[in-house]
């Protein structure tokens, strides 16, 4: 039984971010690029069913890029047996990077692929979807809580209002990963060092990625502030309030 | 200029808002560029065809009443590929989600997500996504064809319910290869808490940093009389329960004061609690989401607000 896990960068939302000269890109030249939290998850989860016997080998994939090899050396230091790098493109948006893992994996033998539900910046979609329908196999996503049984997975997908729905899925299969079972590790520094001298990553060139899904960006910007929020000065004014709503 | 089909959502018999927030904004986009609107029902939603009144008509495709992410996902595939519609809208949500990133996949077929406003444009139709968590807006000109998934509140669902007796088309869908199976709903487990019903809401998010720092939280809560709730993150990394969450996979929540401390305002987390009467954020980001939906805002550090508030209300 093997996984492979799909991991991408995001911007960091703690930074600010601005738009770049174009007015349709955002400015890249100063933010920070942190791992799409849901991929954390969905590496967590993969990780725990491996450790739970269910699963052979957990790999981690992801595309070439700035700080990639330390992404992908912290995923073996969390528990990954190996990682692989998608070389000699730049997919651009979701529909290139299902491409990208699609034209990479449909020779491998995967039983499952997962990655994270969605990610900040995917505004042609959601890759898991996306790549399911280029491997021409099942999906499900907002998956938290993944259980394997003979040739299938048995998934919990969340609803609204904390209702689930399980299915049972034929694999091989792509989940998106809303959630692991538990919150995911952190690998510390002097283990990912190690890994970086002992493990290597393995290289794959993603081929053709075809064509980018064609919307045209008219424009990006931060929402127009409309009314907004009265911007409260001190304490006094916030206990003001809060009598007035009848909260105190 | 095209149709528009507007995917419903069903959930134990009954259309979810998505369903009508969706459909009163297709009904305003077809009637400005000359298109029908036509909303596409799973399962046995026929008797509830009147609740469409929106929608110049109904494709039924029929099959289970229980959501399936591969055969209704064929099922739109095959009713798109035979009206050749325009826009294609689907909810930004859990159903959602698995549909309109297959069919628009499989057909080749632009795909906008996150989308909080749209208006027809000349010849097609002008999207604004809301990306990166809420803090930027990227405006999309879409022509040909589109998919375009609708975050859950960005329309009035109020203004998409109308009765009237659409004609209802039965529609010989595909049902997909049987690769994913319903097996069971899982209701939320029993909860000590129901924040739904709370008057007052003391919500953390993020921006509380560490397990052990929701105590003060919980101090200004027990003050105010009011519960805790909190935002997705908190309840993945284990520091509350799920009862607490609200939001998108969490509970949707109208109490009458919710306080916002330290969150920063994610479409996920806004769907749920821009209903309530008064919304207080304190947050150190001054360009934080939260304060666009906030009726009261502090940009500051939320331990020093609230160390000082429970000091004041203390005395």
């Amino acid at each position: 039984m093997k996984i492979a896990v799909l991991l991408k960068k995001v911007p960091d939302l703690v930074e600010d971010l601005e738009v770049d000269a174009s007015g349709k890109e955002l400015d890249t030249d100063d933010i920070k690029f942190k791992l799409n939290e849901y991929d954390d998850h969905a590496l967590e989860e993969a990780i725990l069913l491996k450790e739970s016997g269910a699963v052979d080998e957990v790999v981690a994939m992801a595309v070439d890029g700035e700080d990639v090899d330390k992404m992908l050396f912290t995923a073996i230091a969390k528990g990954a047996d190996k990682a692989v790098k998608l070389t000699d493109g730049n997919p651009a948006d979701s529909h290139q990077l299902g491409k990208a893992f699609s034209n990479v994996l449909e020779s491998a033998n995967y039983d499952l692929v997962f990655t994270g539900v969605q990610s900040v910046d995917d505004r042609d979609g959601q890759l898991g979807p996306i790549l399911a329908s280029y491997l021409h196999v099942p999906c499900v996503s907002v998956v938290s809580g993944v259980a394997l049984s003979g040739e299938t997975a048995v998934v919990h997908k969340e609803y609204s209002g904390g209702m689930m729905a399980e299915f049972e899925v034929d694999m091989p299969a792509v989940l998106g990963i809303q959630a692991a079972k538990q919150a995911p590790r952190y690998a510390p520094v002097s283990k990912i060092r190690q890994v970086q001298e002992t493990a290597s990553i393995m290289e794959a060139s993603m081929g053709d990625v075809g064509s980018a899904n064609g919307s045209a960006v008219a424009s990006m910007a931060p929402p127009t502030k409309g009314s907004g929020a009265e911007m409260l000065d001190d304490i006094d004014d916030l206990i003001d309030v809060l009598k007035d709503k009848g909260a105190i | 200029m095209g149709d528009i089909l507007v995917i419903t959502e069903h959930l134990k018999g009954e259309f979810q808002d998505i369903t009508f927030e969706m459909l009163g904004k297709a009904k305003e986009l077809a009637g400005a560029s000359g298109g029908q609107c036509i909303a596409v029902t799973f399962g046995n939603m026929n008797g509830k065809a009147g609740e469409l009144g929106m929608a110049h008509s109904v494709v039924s495709v029929g099959g289970s009443d229980d959501f399936n992410p591969e055969s209704y996902a064929a099922a739109v595939q095959s009713v798109v590929s035979a009206k050749s519609p325009s826009l294609v809208m689907v909810g930004s949500t859990s159903m959602g989600m698995d549909i309109a990133n297959s069919v628009a996949t499989a057909l080749d077929i632009t795909t906008v997500s996150y989308c909080a406003d749209m208006s027809s444009s000349d010849g097609g139709f002008s999207v604004t996504s809301s990306m990166y968590g809420g803090k930027m807006n990227v405006v999309t000109d879409v022509s040909g064809s589109a998919v375009a998934m609708v975050l859950a509140g960005a329309f009035n669902a109020d203004a998409g319910k109308s009765a009237g007796s659409p004609t209802v088309e039965d529609f010989a869908a595909e049902t997909g290869a049987g690769k994913v199976r319903f097996k069971q709903l899982i209701e939320p487990e029993a909860a000590d808490v129901d924040i739904t019903q709370s008057d007052i809401l003391v919500a953390v998010g993020r921006g509380i940093g560490s397990k052990d720092d929701i105590e003060l939280a919980e101090e200004l809560a027990d003050i105010l009389d009011a519960d805790l709730a909190c935002s997705r993150p908190l309840v993945d990394a284990g520091w509350m329960s799920k009862a607490h969450q609200v939001g998108k996979s969490g509970m949707k929540v109208k109490p009458k004061v919710y306080i916002a401390l330290g969150i920063s305002g994610a479409p996920e987390h806004i769907e749920g609690m821009k209903s309530s009467s008064t919304i207080i954020a304190i947050n150190s980001d001054k360009n934080a989401p939260i304060f666009d939906v906030a009726h009261y805002g502090m940009a500051e550090d939320l331990f020093d607000v609230v160390e000082e508030l429970v000091e004041e209300l203390e005395d």
